[in-house]
């Protein structure tokens, strides 16, 4: 480091993202936020502190070098900045662009007391985007340990687990039951928020590291774990299904017509390119007026979709209050430009039909936030005789999801707790049987991408020690590049 | 698997009903009867629902009867012997669960005839009394007559139009075996769904289980989309993942019927462009 900057010394304010006009936008599926250019970037990472203890590292899930990346961008060596994220992040690009760093890495960053954080995530996106531009990627040939894992669910946990287990020499099959790998990343979140060229880079890289990929098959019903343990000669299996269950909430009219599942949405725009019928099959069979149940990342993506399939109006509809939202501040706000309206602390009675059995308005009541429960949340409470309808001909439900039964019930003796998720042995990360483990949503119910990331590379290490193989070396490079080296 | 799944074997039945055997050793392994796959032809193609009509374990080969309703079974039914489609995903949903009986009665109406059939071995490979009711609605739609025969201690053919077998519908003739065979102890109904209904309300007055397979409008077929949901027993069920047998006397069937109607604008407009389309190429649609 040549000079010594101080708060006081850098740019108080963070460097805008550029974006399509929000007119613009809702009319199309391309990304919004379009990414910063060099400049911009080099702007932003100059205003990063290079903290000697660096605060924003323990708000990443993953613990990102963060300072050593930025100081990397700052340099201008935009393949140590993307080396550095990929220690530690097989998916940069992803989760530059969809971890809620608000309430991650960047909601740590020392600069933020002061002024506004620096803006970690966008400058991970950079480092990634300028390494797919103009690097070729590198796959280190890792020489073969003779063990074989199977991977099910090529979700961000899986490919976070795959990618390791492969770097130590693991040959790896993932085996996916959709047509298409890449998890929440292909069919949930949309085109608009997140590429599906960017993850499709991502799944060819862990092509070229070896990885075999088995699309259109349904574990449990193709082939069962035992048999990939038993017939299949598979040492060790990750299960990283997910949690894609779509949950209602058992009021009157959820099954007429117009009412959908956030995941029936958004597959059908997402997965089978509904947004492109007639040219792509599949309908997505959505009306004018939409309403949307919850305020999370899926029901953003829902409202917005449904937006640019051409809406005429999409009403979000919340029990809590904005405060209280799960989705990604960046979501909301791009949700709100783009002229999505929101109804607070209100909450749907019974979803109303015609005569034909179509939809034709949601019957709500206002809610108020009453005393703190035991966990400290405030429970929405409803208000009496504050029932009103609002005409809608479409409701889509993004109130979470849960687990998935097929696994659970094709695997005798895999243990999963009350809700249906799978149990970890807090030692080892194993599951109840031998040779098998489980990581992201799958084991914690619906969460986040990184997290589901960190999940699968935990299992990794676990299953490294369980076939009794060593870490690949890169990892212990990284670890020392991380203490300063 | 990216080379796609080979058509080693098609029938033509009639002009909207076809069979095509596909190469897929893997899911002729894991087939049960019941069970059905999702199944896409090409990049921008639909996931087509279709049952197991029949699997050879041998031969690693799964067999679909298909009826051309719409532009997707329109497209597939213009699909040669030895083309390969891209998707091939089963098995899914649960296989039914058949157990002994002293005797049953299998009930296939249409294109119904068809995943019923592998029901009917299985019951017969039991050592069950078989008696089969196949149903179309006129004569040159008649299929698997002899595969059923094969099975069957009794078999009934009827045609709506009474060209061939008995004149009406199959509920007719199940109300009929019902009252002489008192010893029934099961009723499986498979085809469109106001006559697996009308069997069901045929069953019902003789307190005789009655098993319906759903055909509800799905996409992922796995449990993930909630497209393919019903109202059974009062209960909110997955016909991909809880079904797609049920007990046929809990069914909401007017919920069923009018969901599935949901994308009747979209599919209407589909088949329109897909049928000018071949109108241009010059080919029949
Ligand atoms: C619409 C939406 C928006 C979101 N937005 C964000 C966001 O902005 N930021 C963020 O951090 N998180 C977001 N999330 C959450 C995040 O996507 C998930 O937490 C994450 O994807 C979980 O990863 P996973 O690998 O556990 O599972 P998934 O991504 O769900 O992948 C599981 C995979 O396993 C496959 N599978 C399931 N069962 C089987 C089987 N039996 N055999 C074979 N394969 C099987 C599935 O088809 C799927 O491909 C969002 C989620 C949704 C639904
Ligand atoms: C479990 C199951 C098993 C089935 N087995 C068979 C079979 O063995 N042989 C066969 O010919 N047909 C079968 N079907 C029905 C078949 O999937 C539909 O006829 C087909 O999807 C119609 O597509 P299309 O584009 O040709 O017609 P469209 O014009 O799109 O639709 C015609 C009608 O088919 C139904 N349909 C449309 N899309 C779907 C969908 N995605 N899922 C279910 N139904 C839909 C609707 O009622 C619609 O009105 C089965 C359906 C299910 C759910
Ligand atoms: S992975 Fe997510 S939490 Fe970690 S540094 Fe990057 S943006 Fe922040
Ligand atoms: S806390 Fe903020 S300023 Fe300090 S290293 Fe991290 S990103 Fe840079
Ligand atoms: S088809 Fe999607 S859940 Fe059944």
């Amino acid at each position: 480091m040549t000079t010594v900057k101080t708060i006081h010394t850098i740019p108080t304010g963070r460097t805008p993202m550029p974006e399509q006009a929000p007119q613009v936008r809702a009319t199309n599926f391309e990304e919004v936020a379009l990414g910063y250019t060099l400049p911009e970037a080099l702007r932003e990472a100059d205003r990063c502190l290079e903290c000697k203890k660096p605060r924003c590292i323990a708000g990443c899930p993953v613990g990102i070098d963060i300072p050593g990346f930025i100081r990397a961008i700052a340099q201008q060596d935009m393949r140590r900045a993307y080396e550095i994220l990929r220690q530690d992040n097989p998916l940069p690009g992803v989760c530059g662009r969809v971890c809620p760093q608000e309430s991650q890495c960047e909601v740590r960053c020392i600069v933020g007391i002061k002024a506004e954080p620096v803006c970690i995530g966008r400058l991970e996106r950079f480092a990634a985007d300028y390494a797919m531009a103009h690097f070729e990627a590198e796959t280190p040939s890792m020489a073969p340990a003779g063990k074989k894992a199977a991977i099910i669910g090529s979700g961000p946990a899986g490919i976070a687990c795959a990618a390791d287990l492969a770097r130590a020499g693991v040959d790896v099959t993932i085996f996916e039951a959709l047509h298409m790998a890449g998890g929440v990343l292909k069919y949930g979140i949309p085109e608009f928020r997140l590429p599906k060229s960017i993850v499709d880079r991502e799944i060819a890289l862990l092509k070229q590291m070896g990885v075999t990929i088995e699309l259109n098959t349904v574990i449990g019903k193709l082939f069962t774990i035992p048999q990939l343990m038993q017939e299949k000669g598979f040492d060790a299996v990750f299960v990283g299904t997910g949690a894609g269950f779509p949950k209602f909430q058992g009021i009157p009219g959820e099954n007429l017509n117009g009412v959908f599942s956030a995941n029936e949405f958004l597959t059908r725009v997402n997965l089978m390119r509904g947004f492109r019928h007639p040219e792509y099959d599949t309908p997505v069979g959505m009306g004018r007026q939409v309403a949307v149940i919850g305020a999370g990342n899926t029901a953003m993506d829902c409202a917005r979709c449904a937006l640019r399939m051409g809406a005429e109006a999409v009403t979000v509809v919340y029990r809590r209050t904005q405060k209280e939202s799960p989705a990604r501040a960046e979501e909301l706000h791009h949700a709100m430009q783009e002229g999505i309206q929101f109804q607070w602390l209100t909450n749907p009675v019974q979803i109303l039909g015609n005569a034909d059995g179509w939809v034709s308005g949601m019957e709500c009541i206002r809610m108020a936030l009453g005393e703190p429960d035991a966990s400290g949340r405030r429970a929405p409470v409803e208000q009496p005789g504050t029932n009103f309808v609002i005409p809608v001909d479409t409701v889509i439900y993004a109130l979470g999801t849960r687990a998935n039964p097929i696994i659970a019930k094709s695997t005798p003796g895999l243990k999963t707790n009350q809700w249906g998720y799978i149990e970890l042995d807090e030692q080892t990360g194993m599951t109840s049987l031998p040779g098998v483990f489980a990581g992201g949503d799958i084991v914690t119910g619906s969460a986040t991408v990184i997290l589901a990331l960190g999940a699968g590379r935990r299992a990794a290490t676990g299953m490294l020690q369980y076939l009794g193989l060593r870490p690949a070396e890169a990892s212990a490079e990284a670890r020392a590049a991380k203490t300063g080296a | 698997m990216s080379t796609g799944y080979r058509i080693v074997k098609k029938e033509v039945y009639s002009s909207v009903t076809y069979m095509w055997e596909v190469e897929a050793p893997d899911v002729a392994r894991a087939a049960q009867p019941g069970h059905f796959l999702m199944v896409r032809i090409n990049e921008e193609g639909e996931r087509i629902p279709l049952t197991v009509a029949d699997f050879d374990r041998q031969r690693g080969t799964v067999t679909v009867v298909i009826q051309a309703v719409g532009k997707s079974t329109r497209e597939m039914m213009a699909l040669a012997e030895g083309d390969s489609i891209l998707d091939f995903i089963g098995p899914l949903g649960e296989a039914s669960h058949i157990q002994k009986r002293s005797k049953v009665i299998l009930v296939g109406g249409g294109l119904g005839v068809a995943p019923v059939y592998p029901q009917l071995r299985a019951y017969k490979e039991l050592g069950s009394t078989t008696l089969s009711i196949i149903g179309f609605r006129t004569k040159a739609l008649v299929f698997w007559e002899e595969k059923f025969r094969a099975q069957s201690d009794e078999l009934h053919i009827a045609t709506d139009d009474g060209s061939y077998g008995h004149k009406g519908f199959v509920s007719q003739v199940l109300q009929m075996l019902l009252e002489r065979h008192r010893d029934t102890e099961e009723v499986v109904a498979i085809g469109p769904l106001p006559m697996m209904r009308v069997c069901c309300d045929v069953s019902h007055p003789f307190g005789v289980r009655t098993m319906v397979s759903l055909n509800s409008i799905m996409v992922d077929g796995t449990g993930m989309c909630g497209s393919c949901r019903v109202t059974v027993g009062g209960k909110l069920k997955f016909a991909c993942v809880d079904g797609p047998d049920f007990d046929g006397h809990q069914v909401d069937f007017d919920e069923l019927m009018r969901r599935q109607r949901r994308f009747q604008r979209e599919e209407q407009e589909s088949l329109q462009q897909y049928e000018e389309e071949c109108r241009l190429l010059g080919r029949t649609a």
